[in-house]
């Protein structure tokens, strides 16, 4: 593990060491795990809300006239789709048609966000150099620059929205809007996130992100909102079923495989890792699943799946489930696997029943209907 | 328990001796690192155990820990309520939440723990992080 003082810091990495964070290193960031309990802190946003710095996400943005057709060439899913103030989930695949990221791309008036993951940003930009081409446009990374902050719980929007000069409750998910926090910030804010539950991420400026931040906690303290670190993040999306890349996804692994074929679009034209997909997507070789253990040991990445007493597949992902208050994990097994085989887990030497279960583990109840 | 009279590991287990019979249980400071705290295997009554040796394990959602003796011995007694509700050990890991009594080998000696003092400063230093 790098040293401390090596690693990156996000504008609010001495907030977090003032107010009880406990920092370790994440892909090459200095970032909070938790400040109290991963476990209280999962509570606060499946019942209230929770704050999270995720400015250790890449931010790059896109400019100029051919940019649409350059990200369309780089990533899976169709930008042809994606209308102004709309954000797509999609993905950069290499040559053999796995996955090298998954990507959200923000469609602003006149330009591209894209959003990758802080242990891909490099491998993102290759991604798009890759597919640059003729296409006229630039590409900056404004991670550095820029900070990122996540408002998610059921309480998320009625301690946003007093706080920002547009409004917010029309903006349906996965869509996004832009003007100014606390009077003077700008800041484009979509409804977004990666815990199962409805929220808010803003882009800010880096030197406003301490303001931005503390007024989100003292607008939200009536609410019972607190900051929480990467573990409830963990924790939250591993409920929702959501992959994370460098365990579900991988460049070893193809989308088809990993549940996500509806954000590939095979009949656009040409783009990175296509030819491999069209083929790939006729022969899945494996799928991902989801396991509820029936005890409440952990089976953690990496632990053996047996299907029918024969060692066929690998967890990905697993942890303790505070909602459900079960072990729940995905992993990978041969496709075809009959859903009423009997599955067992290697959980540190002993085989552990689990039940596979249809994803997401958790799903929110809506309010109201969203497109 | 008194921390206070109690002896510790480096790998923060502690020992009440009494006689021949060996209290062990897990530091307060290392229950306040682990947070979370799921599930806890423990060693059946009989087995021998081996100081500096796992004879046990505890999971917290972030991570799964080694329990390791301490000392040399032979367990004569498993706090169940603790197997069977890992909260005690969160709530009270001094009292409630001990782990397991043992009977000290013959020539077992308390060589390489610390004193509470002594085990103070340890995670003074290691604290810092």
């Amino acid at each position: 593990m790098a040293s401390e003082s090596s690693l990156l810091r996000t504008p609010l990495h001495d907030w977090h060491q003032a107010h009880g964070g406990r920092l370790v290193e994440f892909a090459g960031w200095s970032m909070p795990v938790q400040y109290t309990s991963i476990v209280e802190e999962h509570r606060a946003v499946r019942q209230r809300a929770g704050l999270f710095d995720v400015s250790h996400m890449g931010r790059l943005t896109f400019d100029g006239p051919s940019v649409a057709e350059w990200i369309d060439h780089a990533a899976t899913n169709s930008v042809a789709s994606l209308t102004e103030l709309k954000i797509q989930y999609s993905l950069l695949c290499n040559e053999r048609g796995g996955v090298v990221d998954d990507i959200l791309v923000y469609r602003q008036p006149f330009a591209f966000l894209v959003v990758c993951n802080a242990s891909n940003r490099a491998a993102a930009l290759e991604r798009f150099e890759a597919a640059r081409g003729r296409y006229e446009g630039n590409l900056v990374d404004r991670t550095r620059e820029t900070a990122m902050i996540a408002i998610q719980g059921p309480r998320a929007l009625e301690i946003l929205a007093p706080l920002f000069d547009q409004p917010l409750d029309g903006v349906p998910y996965y869509h996004l809007t832009m003007g100014r926090l606390l009077g003077r910030v700008n800041a484009v804010i979509s409804r977004t996130g990666y815990t199962g539950e409805d929220g808010f991420e803003a882009i800010i400026g880096a030197h406003s992100a301490v303001d931005v931040w503390q007024a989100r906690l003292e607008q939200g303290t009536p609410h019972g909102v607190i900051p929480c670190g990467l573990g409830a993040r963990d924790t939250l999306r591993l409920e929702a079923g959501m992959p994370l890349h460098g365990h579900e996804i991988s460049p070893e692994i193809d989308p088809f495989e990993a549940g996500l074929g509806w954000a590939v679009k095979l009949d656009k034209p040409d783009f990175l890792g296509k030819a491999a997909l069209v083929d790939r997507g006729r022969n899945p070789g494996r799928t991902r699943i989801g396991l509820v253990l029936e005890g409440k040991r952990i089976a953690r990445e990496g632990a053996a799946v047996f299907v029918n007493g024969n060692q066929a597949g690998v967890v990905t992902s697993g942890t303790f489930s505070p909602t459900l208050e079960q072990a729940l994990a995905m992993a990978y097994v041969p496709a075809g696997t009959p859903a009423e085989a009997a599955i067992e887990v290697d959980v540190r030497g002993r085989r552990e029943p689990a039940k596979r279960v249809k994803l997401p583990f958790y799903k929110r109840t809506r309010k109201s209907a969203r497109p | 328990m008194d921390p206070r009279s109690l002896h510790y590991s480096p790998t923060h287990e502690w020992v009440s001796l009494d006689g021949e019979i060996a209290t062990i249980g897990v530091s307060q400071f290392a229950v306040e690192q682990l947070t979370d705290l799921i599930t806890i295997e423990l060693p059946r009554v009989g087995a021998r155990v081996t100081a500096g040796k796992s004879f046990g394990e505890v999971e917290s959602v972030k991570a799964v820990s080694d329990l390791y003796a301490p000392i040399d011995g032979e367990v004569v007694e498993v706090n169940t309520a603790v197997a069977n509700d890992v909260s005690l050990l969160a709530a009270d890991p001094f009292g409630k939440g001990w782990l397991v009594k043992l009977k000290v080998a013959p020539g077992a000696a308390m060589a390489g723990l610390l004193d509470h003092a002594a085990y103070e400063k340890k995670i003074a230093e290691d604290g810092g992080h």
